[in-house]
Order: structure tokens, then C-alpha cells, then sequence
């Protein structure tokens, strides 16, 4: 045990010695999880829209009024020509053109329907669809408002038409995020991709360091048994694991409100298990490669796998299905679950066991192999 | 010019002698656009829901026939109870949930209101609200075909998806999956190469040779371009064969915006290690630094126009944002230079600082 505390007290030395590593590994993720954390959204405001209204009626302009009106829609022009719209469109000054044709309103009087064309810039795919779907619902309210209307100067003769009819009153609710807040879902999820970032990194290149400076052949004369030497070598990078955790936590609640529903007791628990895994993996990359331009490069790859597949940024059910199976194997897709579980929805023991578990192996595994791979080293 | 000629020779055979190294610099980019574009996908079409019908009747179970029929919905649960939904949520079991009223036919027909509530979980908000729109359309669906209004004024939006009619995932981000996974390679590549001849030493020996600093940089740019482009074809022939990425506008305007883009990551590179004094430091540098703002801040997963304007603007100095928008728009939307003068000025304009910057920096670093 006092082996491993002198060689982790080396370690400790080493990171906060150098005070741009040090800065690297505690300044540098608040920031960005103070910066990031905004960037990180889907959701669509203020598309800038391109209106053709050939029509030019009371009507057509209040429909101009509802889009304006929404929030999710800025008028920058309006012509009524489709070529300057198109134009528009290709230079990506519009996202969407919004085309009301001549007989919009004489339809509306006459039939009660009236078509409209939106032609959307699909190119920036996830957001079209929700563009889409404001649209549409921007439109359906219109004419709701206008049938409205329509009954009240009908003089009451034909009875609105919702009353008497049957009729199914449907309501939607968003649970755990009403306010459809992307920082709730997204600050757990950066905080955790930051920790295993700089977790991994610096574990990565730690023995890969000690080969070429040839301390490693000092460490190997020494009494120190593989398993102290990788303890050793884990135990003050977990520590800064947990420390990092905690700083963001606290960056999390205070600055962002993100709400924290379950157990921290659960979440720092879970963590502590999850970062075993995440700093091994770190470990056996270390001790597998030759040079730290190695290790540099399959961390790099390893971590781009890591976040990108983790449900982080998009979410698991959208992946091809092989994807979604091979990414069980992800340890941050299971600590990302359960953090966003505990914190979100308030879940507790039982209702993240089984990535639990998964990481609890994972650990053990990843621990056993950075044990062997040292190993082979010393033979 | 002997010298640098000379230089360029040393590169070259450091490149090609580490071989491990150089498969890893080519075969990365390729191998992580194929992972990728399978796995950065944001289309819902497959959500777990489940049912909440306490007393099923004929008009429930129409509607429940027409989520089945909708095709995105599977039904993991049918539960009698509300309260019993919270644990399907919480273990993600379920993911949206719709809950008729008891005694649901009998009340629709004597003319009550009947209630019907869709939940969703809104977690991850995106997700949310396209599952409750899913719900929505089913039972606005049923309620136009079982139960048509009187007197209702419609307005048919007719939808046109431009440049990506199916919008289909990987067209939007394969192009830009090349410009985040070449900015990270490139920076990278140059930015181990400088530091390493610095811890190795070997740096002072060029430094007090007759090159000149702008010779140096050039001579470590250059060989690295090669590479870098070499990539760059890659990636591209597989935007095509794998995920069948159309290419709508010229294929030398890209191939010449690319090889642009990589400069500029190379020299984003150079500056980083001109500027550190460790491989640690630098690589730190290079991929805390780079890494999750280019993923983040270059609009290739999350739309830029829905950030903040600070963030928005501060996107401007990432080189990614402007090759994303680049290769997208000749991918995709076919446009010329006519349309794309300006980021690729941007481009030339970063190229042009950095490799300023970091000659500079090494200037300073003769006068020590």
C-alpha cells in the first residue's frame, strides 16, 4: 500500500507541477461546459424566411403575421418572385420559402381550403423536419382562427364546430423536460464526455511517457508488483476524475439549473465504477503502444468512437441497428444513460442496475487486461 | 533552395519509415466517416410506446390498431394504470405512451369530451417533440377519417424538401463528418511532428541551419499536404460508394476546397506546437482544444443558426464551420464559386494568419 501511495503522490506531483497541464485538466473543461453547453441544441428559432406572396390579401398577409408572430420564423424578404427566393435558398440566406398563391384567399372564401407551399432547406436535415412541423402547426392554428371567425360573423346559424360533435380531447405532455430545455439534457452528457476526455488522455500517455524517457525499466527493477504499479498509476487520475465531476456538478446546478431529481450518492457511486473503466482503457492503450505520438492517436480515435456513439449528441434509437449493438460496448454510452436517468427522471438503484453492471464488468475486464498487457513488459 | 529541398526529403522518409503511424493517419479518416455516418443519425422512426387503456373497447382498439399501422410505433407495454408508466419511462423501456380514458367509446358517442393523453419522453427534447407529433398526426388522423368536423377551414401546406428530398441522415452529415474528421488527423499530424523534434532536440539543429523560419514551416507542411489529401480522396469516394452522398456540383472545386482546408488544419497544427513546449502539452492542446469545439461549434452536427450569437459568432474563427458549409453546398446544393467565394476566402485568410503566426513564432524563438 505504501508503494502505491509514493508512486501516485509522484503522479499527483507531476500534474500539478506543470501548470499548463494543470490548467488543461481544471480550467479547460469548465470552460467549455460553460461554452459548449449552448451549442449543443436542436432546437429551431428565427429560421430566416423568404415569403412569395402572389396573393396579397387580408388573409394572406395574416397568415405573413402568424409565421412573423411565432417565434420560430423571421421574415428577412419578400418579393413575388420564385427566382429571387430560389436564389435566396442556394446562398443559405433563407431556410425556408413560404409560397401563398394567388387564390388563397378567394379558395378560403369559397371551398374552405386553400393550399400553400413551403419548400424547406433539407440540407441541414435535422432541423427541416422541425421547421416543417412549426409550419404546418402555424398554418392548421390559422385556420382554426379563421373557421372561428367565420362561425362568429355567420351570425351563430351554424354552431361552432367543435361543440355537440364527438369529439376526443387530446393532450400531449412532456415529462421530466416540459420547458423542452437542452441544456437539462445536454450539460450531464458534456460534463461526462469532458471527464473521460481528460481522464483518458492523460492515462494514455502516462507509461507510454515513461518508455521513452526510460524511467518505466527504473519502476520495473523495483520491488512494485504489476498490480500496485497500475493502482498506483490509476488512483490519483481517478481522483482528478472525481474532482472534475464534482466542479462540473456544481457548474451544472448553479449556473444552468439543471435539475437533479435522484441520488447524488447513486451518481457519484456509479461514477467512481465508470471511471475505473474509462482510466484502464487509458492504462492498456498506454501500455500496448511504443510512444506518446501513438498513444495520442488511438486515444484520439478510441474517444471520437466513445462520444459520438454514446447517444451524447444524437440519439441511440436513430442508429443503424448494428450500430446500436455494437455500441453496448461503449462505457460512456452507459454512463451517459445513467447520469441523465438519476439526474432527469429521478432514477434510482433498480432502474439503472443493468448498465450498472455492464460498467461494473467492463471495469473489471479493461482493469485485468492494462494488468496483463504491463506485464508482458516486465518479461 | 537546396536546403529546403532537403528538408522536404527528411519528412518525407520520417512519414514513410513509420508506417504504423502512416496507415493510422490515412486508413482514420476513412474508417471513422464509415462508423459514423452509420452512427450520427437523428431520424425517429422506430418508437417505443406504450398503452395505457384501462377498459379497451372498439374505438381504442381502432386506434391502437392505427398506431400499429403507422409503422414507427412498437408496443413494448400495455398497462391498465397510469402510475405503472413512470418505471417504463425511467428504465427507458418505453418512450412515449398514449392513455385513453376508461369507458372511451361509450362517452365519444354520447357527445362528451373524451379525454386522450400522449406523453412523451422529452429528455433528449428533439426526440420528444417528434414522438408527440407521431402521436398527434395518429389521432388527428383517426379524428378526421371516424370523426369529420363541419364547417373547418383547411390550409394544405404542401411541402417541398429542398437539395435532400428524403432527408436522408448520412446526405447531411457524411460532408460534415469529412470536415470534422480531417481537422482533427491534420492538426494533429503537424502539431506531434514539431514537438517531437523539440523534445528529441533535434528542432535547434534546424533552427541554426540556413533554413529560414518560413522554410521550415513549409518544408513540415508540404509532405503532410500529400497525406492530408490523400485522405481527403478517400473520404469522398466514399461519401459516394458507401453512403451514396450525391455530388451535385463540381468535383475539382472540392477536391481544391479540401486540400485548402487542410493547409489550414496543418497550420493550426504548427501554431499549436510553435507555441507549446511538450508533445504532453501539445496533444493536449491539440485535441481538448479542437476536438469538441470543432464537433460542436463547426454546425455539422447541431444547426448554428440555433445557437446564441455569441456562440454563433465565435463559430466564425472554426476552420470546420466554413468546410462544412463548403462541401455541403457543392454536395449537395451543386453551387459554384459564384456562391462560395466567401468561405473559401475565409479559408485563405486563416491559411494565410496561422502561417504567418507561427513563422513569427519561431522567430521569437531564435531571439531567446
Amino acid at each position: 500500500m505504501r508503494r502505491i501511495l509514493f508512486l501516485a503522490r509522484a503522479e499527483v506531483l507531476h500534474v500539478v507541477r506543470d501548470r499548463a497541464t494543470l490548467a488543461q485538466v481544471l480550467v479547460v473543461p469548465v470552460l467549455q461546459l460553460l461554452v459548449l453547453s449552448n451549442a449543443a441544441t436542436f432546437l429551431v428559432t428565427n429560421t430566416p424566411t423568404y415569403v412569395v406572396d402572389f396573393d396579397r390579401s387580408s388573409l394572406s398577409r395574416g397568415l405573413v403575421t402568424r409565421f412573423r408572430a411565432s417565434g420560430h420564423f423571421r421574415v428577412d424578404e419578400q418579393s413575388e418572385s420564385p427566382e429571387l427566393a430560389n436564389e435566396a435558398l442556394l446562398r443559405g440566406d433563407a431556410t425556408m420559402v413560404l409560397t401563398i398563391p394567388h387564390d388563397f384567399e378567394t379558395k378560403i372564401m369559397r371551398t374552405g381550403t386553400a393550399a400553400i407551399q413551403l419548400a424547406v432547406n433539407a440540407e441541414k436535415g435535422s432541423a427541416a423536419g422541425i421547421v416543417q412541423a412549426y409550419a404546418s402547426s402555424i398554418a392548421s392554428d390559422y385556420a382554426l382562427e379563421l373557421a372561428a371567425s367565420r362561425g362568429a360573423s355567420a351570425g351563430g346559424s351554424e354552431a361552432p364546430p367543435t361543440r355537440g360533435a364527438p369529439r376526443i380531447d387530446l393532450r400531449v405532455r412532456s415529462w421530466y423536460n416540459p420547458a423542452l430545455n437542452y441544456k437539462y439534457y445536454m450539460v450531464p452528457g458534456i460534463l461526462v464526455a469532458l471527464v473521460t476526455l481528460i481522464g483518458t488522455l492523460l492515462t494514455a500517455q502516462n507509461i507510454a511517457r515513461e518508455k521513452e524517457l526510460g524511467t518505466l525499466e527504473q519502476l520495473n527493477v523495483t520491488p512494485m508488483t504489476r498490480g500496485q504499479f497500475i493502482a498506483a498509476k490509476l488512483l490519483p487520475f481517478w481522483g482528478l476524475g472525481m474532482l472534475n465531476l464534482v466542479i462540473g456538478l456544481l457548474v451544472a446546478a448553479l449556473v444552468f439549473g439543471v435539475p437533479m431529481r435522484g441520488s447524488l450518492l447513486l451518481l457519484f457511486g456509479s461514477a467512481a465504477v465508470y471511471l475505473v473503466a474509462a482510466l484502464a482503457i487509458g492504462l492498456w492503450i498506454s501500455s500496448v503502444v511504443d510512444t506518446q505520438q501513438q498513444a495520442m492517436f488511438v486515444t484520439f480515435f478510441v474517444m471520437n468512437v466513445y462520444l459520438l456513439m454514446s447517444g451524447l449528441f444524437t440519439p441511440i434509437d436513430s442508429m443503424a441497428p448494428w450500430v446500436r449493438t455494437v455500441s453496448q460496448l461503449n462505457p460512456v454510452r452507459h454512463f451517459v444513460t445513467i447520469s441523465r436517468a438519476i439526474l432527469m427522471k429521478g432514477a434510482g438503484f433498480a432502474d439503472i442496475a443493468q448498465p450498472l453492471l455492464i460498467l461494473t464488468i467492463f471495469g473489471a475486464v479493461t482493469l485485468a487486461l492494462a494488468i496483463r498487457q504491463y506485464s508482458k513488459r516486465v518479461s | 533552395m537546396s536546403a529546403l529541398a532537403g528538408l522536404f526529403r527528411k519528412e518525407v522518409y520520417h512519414i514513410l519509415r513509420d508506417r504504423r503511424t502512416l496507415i493510422v493517419i490515412v486508413a482514420l479518416p476513412i474508417l471513422q466517416v464509415i462508423i459514423f455516418g452509420y452512427a450520427i443519425r437523428t431520424d425517429v422512426d422506430h418508437v417505443r410506446l406504450a398503452i395505457v387503456d384501462p377498459a379497451p373497447d372498439p374505438v381504442t382498439l381502432a386506434i391502437r390498431a392505427r398506431f400499429g399501422a403507422a409503422g414507427v410505433f412498437e408496443d413494448v407495454a400495455l398497462v391498465p394504470r397510469i402510475e405503472m408508466l413512470e418505471e417504463l419511462f425511467r428504465r427507458g423501456t418505453a418512450q412515449g405512451a398514449v392513455v385513453f380514458e376508461a369507458g372511451f367509446a361509450e362517452r365519444l358517442a354520447r357527445g362528451i369530451p373524451t379525454g386522450l393523453l400522449i406523453i412523451a419522453d422529452a429528455t433528449e427534447p428533439n426526440t420528444g417533440s417528434i414522438v408527440a407529433a407521431y402521436a398527434t398526426a395518429v389521432v388527428q388522423g383517426y379524428q378526421q377519417d371516424a370523426l369529420p368536423p363541419r364547417g373547418a377551414v383547411r390550409i394544405v401546406p404542401s411541402v417541398r424538401m429542398r437539395f435532400n428530398p428524403t432527408r436522408e441522415s448520412s446526405n447531411l452529415f457524411v460532408p460534415g463528418l469529412m470536415a470534422f474528421v480531417l481537422t482533427i488527423i491534420s492538426s494533429l499530424m503537424t502539431a506531434i511532428s514539431l514537438t517531437r523534434e523539440k523534445e528529441t532536440g533535434t528542432l535547434e539543429a534546424l533552427l541554426v541551419s540556413p533554413l529560414r523560419p518560413w522554410q521550415i514551416i513549409l518544408g513540415k507542411v508540404a509532405p503532410y499536404l500529400a497525406v492530408g489529401f490523400a485522405s481527403v480522396v478517400g473520404v469522398i469516394l466514399e461519401a459516394r460508394l458507401v453512403f451514396h452522398v450525391p455530388l451535385r456540383g463540381s468535383l475539382g472545386l472540392l477536391l481544391l476546397e479540401g486540400l485548402l482546408f487542410i493547409l489550414v488544419s496543418l497550420s493550426l497544427g504548427i501554431l499549436i506546437s510553435a507555441r507549446t513546449s511538450s508533445q504532453r502539452v501539445a496533444m493536449m492542446g491539440a485535441l481538448v482544444g479542437t476536438m469538441l469545439p470543432t464537433m460542436l461549434l463547426s454546425g455539422f452536427i447541431f444547426p448554428l443558426e440555433s445557437m446564441p450569437w455569441p456562440l454563433q459568432a465565435l463559430s466564425v474563427v472554426v476552420p470546420a464551420r466554413w468546410f462544412v458549409l463548403v462541401a455541403r453546398s457543392i454536395m449537395l446544393k451543386g453551387v459554384g464559386v459564384a456562391y462560395l467565394w466567401r468561405p473559401t476566402l475565409v479559408l485563405l485568410a486563416m491559411a494565410l494568419v496561422l502561417l504567418t503566426a507561427s513563422t513569427r513564432a519561431f522567430h521569437e524563438r531564435l531571439d531567446q
